[in-house]
């Protein structure tokens, strides 16, 4: 720890956002007087996705993901919009500490990877270990720092240990102190064109993967599965499994219907920029989508409720994935061919 | 979604710490977010994932009073851990922790992997050994 005792409250503007890696980057962008809304960030980060990967497990219960692997939005966008970020992670946690006190005495807002286990203000019933959450310290006041989670509707503070504690939780995407700042904007930004990449990557992303585990195809291949989950699996077990899908979708930071809400709100004010009127009728198709996938959400949510015996709605939501399916990859064709 | 269809069903699953946005279409057809404090199904889903961490603490917390485990089994369990996570958080080879959780290899802990567990559960090595306590855990 430091011995320098100055109080450091850098002007940060703390706007809330549905998901914590797009928010970072927006808040971060923020400090610099760059304006990129959190869909904006999410739509040229190529944000929506699909995966589900059976082999993969978390306590025992297959992956689905509604996002590409952590970390990948972020590393979109600086490479689409031209910004450079430095980052850093640190084998001695007391020396993340030290950088960190360095940065905020040069006026940097720094952003940084966590776990959420131990994260003191959250919500409890969400603590998990879930070690992929973005986060930016803005200040200091001796041993409390000044925090803006962008899952957050308020400021929030953390202790030196609490912190510490965080930044080196344990696990997948062990975040290993990583912490990151804009390092240099470039003159111009040329958003059009980061948006049409975005657009593009995503489109390719839901329809041409050659493996049935993402994409459109991935959500085929996870209606078969559901379909045989109450035969294979037994009542309860059956629940859980179907459970985590909703879980994934309906997440915190998903800001509903697993980023379909979102990404419409993107089309949005995409078709605005490039002046594209067919992105705006988009938009209203993949709030569309969003709804199905909610009424997805709320056939397993009743399968989930009567866990304890076998539920004959298995069949109706596996139903349900297929005319998801069909609607997204009408949507992505539809979407790939207006830009 | 409309604006005026989000979902307002409070479970306290926020504790009125935050409130989550989400993206809906007002009445002209834009995107705004709406702050919702929680959704039926979702609640349904996270009371069922917290119903299976519970069960399974109970089943240890029965078993560490039984004698059969120590009570790092217990603490592991309600800290929603599982051996290998617990062997990262303290930095030794799982194998060490399952040994661990045996009640024979516990008794021998030196007082400072004691004091390390601890630290990891977030309790005091007191509390850890504290086996007496653990008959008036309630994990509901």
């Amino acid at each position: 720890m430091t011995n320098k005792k100055r109080n450091i409250n850098l002007n940060f503007k703390h706007k809330q956002s549905a998901h914590c890696e797009n928010g970072v980057i927006s808040n971060l962008l923020g400090y610099y007087d760059i304006n990129i809304s959190e869909p904006m960030a999410f739509g040229i980060g190529s944000g929506l996705f699909f995966s589900h990967m059976p082999f993969l497990k978390v306590g025992g219960i297959p992956v689905t993901s509604f996002r590409p692997v952590p970390g990948i939005i972020f590393k979109r966008i600086s490479k689409r919009l031209g910004i450079k970020f430095s980052r850093k992670k640190f084998s001695k946690p007391t020396r993340s500490m030290e950088a960190l006190n360095e940065n905020l005495e040069n006026g940097i807002p720094t952003g940084m990877l966590v776990g959420v286990y131990h994260l003191t203000y959250f919500p409890d019933p969400y603590r998990f270990h879930f070690n992929a959450h973005n986060l930016v310290v803005y200040g200091r006041k001796d041993n409390i720092y000044l925090i803006s989670d962008p899952i957050m509707e308020n400021l929030e503070v953390l202790t030196y240990d609490e912190l510490l504690r965080v930044r080196y939780a344990k696990g997948l995407f062990a975040p290993k102190g990583h912490m990151y700042w804009l390092k240099n904007i470039p003159e111009t930004i040329d958003l059009k064109k980061a948006i049409i990449a975005g657009i593009k990557h995503t489109c390719k992303d839901m329809l041409t993967i050659p493996v049935p585990m993402f994409g459109v195809k991935g959500i085929r291949f996870l209606s078969k599965k559901v379909r045989k989950y109450p035969k294979k699996l037994g009542a309860r077990r059956a629940a859980s499994f179907a459970g985590q899908i909703v879980r994934a979708q309906e997440e915190i930071g998903t800001g509903g219907a697993g980023f379909r809400y979102m990404y419409g709100a993107f089309l949005q004010e995409a078709a605005v920029i490039l002046d594209n009127n067919k992105l705006r009728q988009l938009s209203f198709d993949i709030s569309e989508i969003g709804d199905l996938w909610r009424d997805f959400a709320v056939i397993t949510g009743r399968i989930v409720k009567n866990r304890n015996k076998i539920d004959e709605n298995y069949d109706k939501a596996a139903d349900q994935l297929l005319i998801i399916a069909d609607r997204e990859e009408a949507f992505f064709k539809k979407l790939k061919n207006s830009i | 979604m409309k604006t005026s269809e989000v979902p307002q069903d409070d479970a306290n699953m926020m504790q009125g710490k935050t409130r989550e946005p989400v993206y809906s279409l007002d009445e002209d057809g834009n995107y705004t977010t709406v702050q919702s404090v929680g959704w039926e199904p979702k609640n349904e889903i996270m009371k069922e994932v917290w119903e299976v961490v519970n069960e399974k603490a109970e089943k240890a917390r029965q078993e560490v009073i039984s004698g059969n485990v120590s009570p790092i089994a217990y603490y592991l369990e309600k800290n929603i851990m599982d051996v290998k996570l617990l062997a990262r958080y303290m930095g030794i080879w799982s194998f060490r922790v399952k040994r661990h959780l045996k009640p024979k290899h516990f008794n021998k802990l030196s007082e400072n992997m004691l004091k390390k567990y601890a630290g990891v559960f977030n309790i005091t090595t007191k509390q850890l050994l504290d086996i007496e306590s653990l008959k008036n855990v309630d994990n509901d």
